[in-house]
């Protein structure tokens, strides 16, 4: 069953420049154990689709769509049920954890406030011994819940940020690039974790990142977003080993394999920036950009079409070929 | 000069190291080089503990290894910004003096490129004001000529269409072409980056990389780039220097050390770099240890999955730095017990 399920979402930022629409209907499921990866470029709306799970969008945003987590809307729930969704059903990992923690108290204390607001009949001591666990789940050592923030370094920081939203035993994690400002190896030791928490708790997850290699050996499928719409979505080993969006294409070519010898003295790019979102070009959005465009592009608007079994891609040129073969 | 290829020039290579010429072509050594910090709780934390390094004119050279490993600490030593206990910088064979004058002097050459962009420029000086910042202050002519040199050079173009514009209405690719302009302004001849692409995004980061490179091709820099990030130096760097808490562990050509890794360190750095599939992933326990308490024997080896009884007691030999420049016998080496096995006597 799926925990999180999305369908034809839509948000729009209403600015005194008129209406930006920064998500353009997104359906997106994740099941229980389940691990997806949502990649793109800063812009394209991936922290913004992450905002509609738990409404953390702000007052100028209107959504459509629907967002089940569990199997109900988030957008049709009062108050008090989206407030214990938030934790109890549903929690993220922000970005910049090393910036997230209050510098004057003590770990376990902010790891207890989540505990103590949002579980029934939670005493001081359960939440303590609940904090303890916590901490050992995300290998750290419990003593670690007298120490303050500026003690830790920044991968055991974001260790606590993972506990803290494990807090609550919450059925949908999303995390938004967890690694961004981690150095290889504690990206890999968090990035183990993940996958860990996410099997052993049958947990749904949704990892943000703007690097594809880092979600193509750590989820099992892949959401590629550009100017708030999925251009691709696929197997994750399928979509790195195949991607068949010419912006797929560029964003793996960003990050080289070691040893290819073509890749050597000769990083590869993707010249330009992402669109404004209030201002988006005619046809498929990323035709300014695409070396493979041609003058179809520019007028047809191209929409998510099968390309092969669970894989999907927006392109017309994608779609041609499939059609030639 | 670069990339080198093994066999193109035979000549050479049959010279003895010692007898090749060094001194002339290397823009900056290190020789033994030691900074150490007052720690916390009174301890002193040896940030740099004895770096060889040598900088060949027109390389570029990528300094790689976890946080704390001292590279950070190693590339401000090259820039004059922190003196070193013991040891001695030297650029153009001759040693960094550390007196304001001979420092700003040495600057002028030798300029620094930050990571985060956004943090490195003032946002209320326009773009012109902050590459024109370097000229003003070492009183440079023809500062107009030179700031927009500078920023055609580093692919700002045309520069009078950014020299109004604030730090806050370019994109994050463009704030670092403008630091980079700012550093070219100056025409030095080193530039020395530290993490230069890891605050942006996939798409921008294989420009600014190209970028790098044809900086190095046009204008003949040589470069030190400080990463945690593999990748890059598989994309730009033709010689790589790996630390591990305050000496370098490995050292050699890009291609050989990133295909041929010798230290047990380089091999785990390696295999956790998410796209290498074909290995299996070494993931480290924890993190460095504190600087103010190195580990006996190789520094290395409470972490070191191939750990032996030498290691506990015995310290790997520091890596020299005589490079063979214009030999294409650049030596690939290893301060590793594995690979070169300590003498008998000492066990």
């Amino acid at each position: 069953m799926a925990v999180l399920e999305m369908r034809d979402v839509h948000l729009t930022y209403h600015t005194s420049e008129g209406p930006v629409p920064a998500v353009r209907g997104v359906d997106l499921s994740v099941a229980e154990g389940e691990v997806v990866g949502v990649a793109g470029e800063s812009g394209c709306g991936k922290s913004t689709l992450i905002s509609t799970v738990l409404r953390l969008y702000p007052n100028n945003a209107t959504v459509e769509g629907e967002v089940l987590v569990e199997g109900e809307n988030v957008f049709d729930m009062k108050w008090n049920r989206m407030r214990a969704v938030r934790w109890g059903e549903a929690a993220v990992v922000f970005q910049g954890a090393l910036h997230s923690l209050n510098p004057i108290q003590r770990i376990g204390k902010q790891l207890a406030e989540p505990i103590l607001i949002h579980e029934k009949g939670a005493t001081e001591a359960k939440a303590m011994k609940k904090v303890r666990e916590l901490l050992e789940q995300v290998n750290l050592p419990a003593r670690h819940a007298n120490a303050y923030p500026h003690q830790l370094s920044g991968g055991q920081k974001q260790r606590v940020m993972i506990a803290l939203a494990l807090s609550c035993d919450p059925k949908v994690l999303l995390c938004d690039e967890p690694t961004t400002a981690l150095d290889v190896m504690v990206q890999a030791q968090i990035l183990d974790l993940l996958k860990g928490i996410a099997r052993d708790r049958r947990m749904g997850m949704v990892i943000i990142s703007h690097d594809l290699s880092v979600l193509a050996t750590n989820c099992d499928r892949i959401a590629i977003m550009y100017a708030g719409r999925v251009v691709e979505q696929g197997n994750a080993r399928e979509l790195f080993d195949r991607p068949a969006h010419p912006y797929t294409q560029a964003l793996m070519g960003a990050f080289p394999t070691i040893g290819d010898g073509q890749s050597r003295y000769a990083p590869s790019g993707l010249a330009g920036d992402p669109p404004f979102p209030g201002d988006l070009p005619e046809g498929c959005s990323f035709h300014p950009r695409c070396p493979r465009a041609i003058d179809k592009c520019k007028t047809v608007d191209v929409v998510l079409e099968p390309i092969g079994p669970r894989r999907a891609a927006a392109c017309i040129r994608v779609e041609q070929e499939a059609a030639a073969t | 000069m670069y990339p080198r290829r093994a066999g193109s020039s035979s000549d050479v290579t049959t010279l003895e190291p010692e007898l090749v010429p060094t001194k002339a072509e290397n823009v900056i050594e290190v020789e033994d080089l030691h900074v150490t910090f007052a720690g916390r709780g009174g301890g002193t934390a040896r940030a740099v503990d004895g770096v060889n390094l040598a900088i060949p004119k027109g390389e570029i050279v990528a300094l790689v290894g976890e946080s704390g490993c001292g590279k950070t600490t190693l590339a401000r030593t090259i820039l004059g910004l922190e003196k070193p206990a013991s040891g001695v910088v030297k650029f153009h064979g001759k040693p960094l003096e550390y007196r304001n004058r001979a420092l700003k002097k040495y600057r002028k050459n030798v300029q620094l490129v930050l990571q985060d962009p956004t943090g490195s420029l003032n946002p209320r000086h326009s773009v012109y004001e902050a590459v024109a910042e370097g000229p003003r202050t070492h009183r440079m002519d023809d500062e107009a000529g030179r700031v927009s040199r500078a920023m055609a050079q580093a692919g700002l173009r045309p520069p009078e269409r950014f020299f109004l514009r604030y730090p806050h209405e370019l994109s994050g690719g463009q704030r670092q072409r403008v630091v980079i302009a700012g550093a070219l302004a100056l025409a030095p001849e080193v530039i020395v980056a530290d993490e230069p692409v890891s605050s942006l995004d996939a798409s921008v980061r294989g420009e600014i990389l190209a970028l790098l490179l044809k900086l190095r091709e046009e204008l003949g820099l040589t470069l030190l780039v400080v990463t945690h990030d593999l990748g890059l130096a598989w994309n730009i760097a033709d010689r790589i220097v790996v630390m591990y808490l305050g000496r370098v562990v490995e050292q050699g050509p890009t291609e050989e050390v990133l295909s041929n890794p010798q230290h047990p360190y380089t091999k785990a750095l390696l295999s956790v770099v998410p796209e290498m599939h074909a290995v299996e992933q070494i993931v480290l326990l924890g993190e460095p240890p504190d600087p103010t308490k190195i580990p006996s024997g190789c520094r290395f080896h409470p972490r070191c999955p191939s750990a032996f009884e030498p290691c506990k007691n015995i310290s790997p030999t520091i890596l020299s730095s005589v490079i063979a420049v214009g030999s294409e016998a650049l030596p690939h080496e290893a301060a590793c017990h594995l690979v070169n096995p300590p003498p008998a006597e000492s066990r």
